[in-house]
Order: structure tokens, then sequence, then C-alpha cells
């Protein structure tokens, strides 16, 4: 029953009254790992995820999911599935406490409570009502929820979604502590920051189709990491892509110092940006200077 | 692997059934409008119509004591009570429910639908009786309002209770499918349950209705939850105002039992805890 992979896709595809939403992907997640699903709003990430949860059923493909179709998964397979949606209108009036005691009793190997309460930060908020809770509260208690029954894999749908800064980094903290228990997570984000924070491996989805897959810190290959060399010389902007830019940058000393001189590392975003077609502009901007 | 369930099922969807309405009753009774709307909105009718017809004419019984408008009106909120804990609270609910996200969230845990009903149809369960509880005895304490003391009405009033509010339930599962999105679902829901009960007998005596729309009301339950509580706790010579001039309680077995099984076909066929796109 142990497989190398807890998730298996091959060729899925989902057709919505016409429209192609998701066209023929194929991805593998292995046991133990966190993988990323990363694209533009629309792209197809949801439905894919959804598919996997078994919230949607598929068009066409093979989808196996801790070995089972998720189209025909029982009772027993969500007590291994932890899911955590986008964000829902939930505003319950148990409290946090009241709440994940509740749904401890779904499964059969429950975490603790309180400790669990402790990992999402809301110790403090344990007796208080969700629907008195902020937004970013409620969205605590959500990943409480998705983890309070121990999953084998973890769905995270766009989870730090209004956490702020040292939320989500204490957020991702949490996140470390499941993958070195040895869960299994598939994590959908629009932070690229916290893509390469959490993730081994992932995937970059536009227009329903996989158009890259790797190890986060090869997503792209190799040729979009080459750094480039910019600079300015009489007025005119220069840029160059080369894989030794320090020869590239003694030379151009060695001719006079030259304007305003920078070295890029194209990071996960420029790469992001490149390859969802969005942008031919946005990673040569000043900001993005490393 | 550990963690496949060993329980047996049925076990185990009873036990968090049971669970789930103990977390559906203490939510019930958080919700400050509900409360209000559906569990003490029969005692207010109540006592509002106790008072403003205490001068009004309700006949009298064979010895002669006049029935008064609380005595009266006791078997009409009574059933009220049972559509509104059964009917108009799961309809609402479940339409919120499935508008917020809740059911979603509970598609992807391991909670059968099944337990989902058991907490649901229990927590109906124990509101509709305390709220009955809680009508008698205000209507005895307040009102002065005299019990049946035979046993056989007693046994009458449980079996007429308890199918009432199964019925209602199951019919509020259906019903709840109706209102496209949770925030309408009191504005869909809440009209469909008051034509019902001024066309049933709750706020207008029954008899008093033209014979075309005592037969329109006569299709549905309530009519004839109000005629069985009136059965109850209405003089006997009182069953001369009914159509037929005498108490059907077969015929509330039977409408009732009709509408309990077209609804829980309905519901079987047609529940899914999210609608799956197309």
């Amino acid at each position: 029953m142990i497989s190398e992979n807890v998730v298996e896709v091959r060729g899925l595809r989902k057709t919505y009254k016409g429209l192609e939403a998701v066209r023929g992907i194929d991805f593998d997640i292995r046991r133990g790992e966190t993988f990323a699903l990363l694209g533009p709003n629309g792209a197809g990430k949801s439905t894919t995820i959804e598919i996997l949860e078994g919230y949607r059923d598929r068009t066409g493909g093979e989808v196996s999911v801790l070995g089972a179709d998720p189209q025909h998964g029982g009772l027993a397979w969500k007590a291994r599935l932890g899911i955590v949606l986008q964000s829902t209108g939930e505003s319950g009036t148990a409290t946090v406490r009241e709440q994940l005691r509740h749904f401890a009793g779904y499964y059969p190997d429950p975490r603790d409570v309180d400790e669990v309460i402790a990992a999402v930060g809301l110790t403090e908020k344990a007796g208080t009502r969700i629907s008195k809770l902020s937004g970013g509260q409620k969205r605590r208690v959500d990943v409480a929820l998705g983890i309070i029954g121990r999953p084998e894999l973890l769905f995270l749908d766009e989870p730090t979604t209004g956490f702020d800064p040292e939320a989500r980094r204490q957020f991702w903290g949490l996140i470390r502590a499941l993958r070195d228990e040895g869960t299994s997570i598939l994590l959908t984000t629009h932070y690229l920051d916290e893509a390469q924070q959490l993730a081994d491996r992932g995937g970059i989805i536009a227009h329903g189709e996989l158009v890259a897959m790797g190890p986060i810190d090869e997503l792209g290959g190799a040729d979009a990491r080459v750094p480039i060399v910019r600079w300015i010389r009489d007025g005119v902007l220069h840029e160059e892509r080369t894989r030794e830019p320090g020869a590239l940058v003694a030379r151009l000393a060695a001719a006079g110092e030259p304007e305003r001189l920078e070295v890029i590392r194209p990071s996960l975003e420029d790469i992001y940006l490149d390859l969802v077609g969005e942008t031919d502009a946005i990673p040569m901007n000043e900001g993005s200077a490393r | 692997m550990s963690a496949t369930i060993t329980r047996p099922a049925p076990d185990r969807t009873l036990r968090l059934g049971i669970s789930r309405a103990g977390y559906e009753i203490r939510s019930y009774f958080r919700q400050g409008d509900t409360v209000f709307f559906t569990f003490l909105f029969p005692l207010l009718m109540l006592t509002i119509f106790s008072v403003a017809f205490s001068d009004s004419d309700f006949g009298q019984t064979p010895d002669g004591d006049p029935v008064t408008a609380a005595q009266y009106y006791l078997p009409a909120m009574l059933a009220a009570g049972v559509l509104l804990s059964g009917l108009q609270n799961m309809a609402i609910d479940i339409a919120v429910e499935k508008g917020d996200g809740t059911l979603k969230r509970l598609a992807g845990s391991p909670l059968s639908p099944v337990s989902y009903f058991i907490g649901k149809i229990g927590q109906v369960l124990v509101t509709a009786v305390l709220q009955a509880a809680l009508l008698i005895t205000v209507a005895l304490v307040v009102f002065g309002v005299p019990l049946p003391t035979e046993p056989e009405r007693w046994l009458t009033f449980a079996w007429v209770f308890l199918l009432g509010v199964t019925t209602c339930s199951i019919l509020g599962i259906g019903l709840s499918g109706v209102p496209r999105s949770g925030k309408s679902a009191s504005a869909v829901i809440i009209p469909i349950v008051l034509v019902l009960q001024f066309i049933s007998g709750v706020y207008i005596q029954f008899s008093a209705l033209p014979e075309w729309l005592q037969n329109v009301a006569n299709l549905f339950p309530l009519a004839w939850l109000a005629h069985g509580m009136r059965a109850v706790f209405l003089p006997e010579s009182y069953s001369a105002l009914e159509q037929g001039g005498e108490w059907n309680l077969a015929g509330i077995a039977i409408a009732c039992g009709i509408w309990l099984v077209v609804g829980l076909i309905a519901t079987r066929a047609t529940f899914r805890w999210i609608r799956k796109d197309g």
C-alpha cells in the first residue's frame, strides 16, 4: 500500500461547457515531499487540486491519490487526507477548541487538540467563538482543521492569504514541522517566496497546461537562470546574459567604469512571470536587482 | 496503513451522529435569531392570542366550562412549533451551510452524510421537544389551560408529534435545495412556512376557512398536524367542527406518512454534500 508516489496524475483533462480548464497534465507527488502548484488565477490550479480532493469529477485522464481514484474515495480514504480549502465564509458559533475537538472525533488517530491550537498560534483564542475571530485567525482555524486528523497527504490551497508577515513565517515553520514528520503536501500559492521556502518540487500551470516542473530551485531550466549583467554606457542601456558574469564585469571595468552596473540572478518570480507569459518587461525592472 | 478506520461502520456512523447532534444543539442555542424565530415564536404567538382574544368566545366544554383562547390556540401553536423546528429550521440551516462552505468542508472529512443527518434530526428532535414542553408548561401554569388526563390522548400526542417532527425535518432537507444561496434562504423559506400556517388552521380557525381552501391545506402535513393536536387538547365535542365531523387520526398517519416517504426518497436521490459542476 505504501507506494513511492502519493499522487499520480496522467493526462488529466477537465472541460467546463466546452471550455478546457485543464488540458492534459501529468505530475507525481512523492511520499514525504512538498509539491507546489503555481500559476495565475484561472490557469487550472484550483480545478486540478479539487479533482485530487474528490470535489470535482475529471473529464479525462488518470488520477490516483493515496492509491485510490478520488472520484470514488470512501470515508476511510478521506480520513487519510487533510484539506485546507480556499477561504470559506463559515463563521461558526463554536469556539476554536470546540470546533477542533469535534472534528478530531471524525478521525481514527487525531492530533492533540491543544497542541494543534498552539501550532497555529491560537492558544489565546482557544475559547473564542470562531465568528468573533479576524480573517487571518479564521484562516488559521482552517489550517488547524486540515491537520487535526494527522493526514498523510495535506492539501493547502492558498493557505496564507490574509496572514501578516509574522503569521506567514510562523506558518512556514508549522509546514516544515509537518514535512519533517513525513506528511506529503500539495501547496498552491500566489506567493512565490512561500513556494521557494517550503516546496521540494513544483509545477507551473498556465492555460491549463504544465509549462514547467521540477525541483523548485531548478524550475524553468538552467537557461532561465542564466544571470543577466546590465549596465549603462554613453546613456545607452546594455544587457547581456552570461554564465560568467564575473568575467564580463571584469572586461567592462577594464574599458572604464560602467554606469549602474548590476548582476541579476533571475528569481523564481522572474522565471515564473516569464513562463506564464504575462510579462517581458517586469524582470528587467530596476527593483528586481538582487 | 495505520490510518484506516477499524471500527465497524454503523457504530461509527451513529457515534459521530450523536456527537454531531450535541454540536448542532449547542450551535442552535447560540444563534439568537433562530432561538427567537424558531424556538420562542410559537410561545410568543400563544401569549399574544391568549391575551388579545381573552374576551372572545371559543365555545365550551360539555360540562359548560368556557374554552379559553389559550386552550384553543395551544394545539395550533404546538403544530406550528413542529413545522418551525422541523421544516423551517432544517431548510434554512442546511441552505446556509451549503452557502457558507460548511458542507464542502464536511464533504472533505470522513464524516458520513448519514451522521450529519442524525445530528440534524437529533437537534430538531431535542429542540422541538423542549419547545413543546415549554408551550404546554406556559399554557398550564400561566393561562390555566386544562390538560388531557386520558393516557390515550397523550399517546396520540406522542405519535403525532414524532411523526410530524420527522416528516417536517425530511421535507426541510428537501426544501433546503430551493434557495439559490445561503443569504436568500430565510427569504425563500419563511414565506412558504407562513402561508402554510395561515391556510392550515394555525392562526385562523380552520373551520372558518372555505371548504376548497381546507382541501388545499389538507394536501400538506401541517393541517393534519394541527388537526391531530386539536384532537389531543380540545374537548371531544369539538370534533363536530372538523371536516367530516370527527377526529381522523388515520388521515394524519396517511398524509404525513406519504410526505415522509416522498421526502426520504427525494432526499436520498438528490442530496449531495456539494454540487459537482457540469
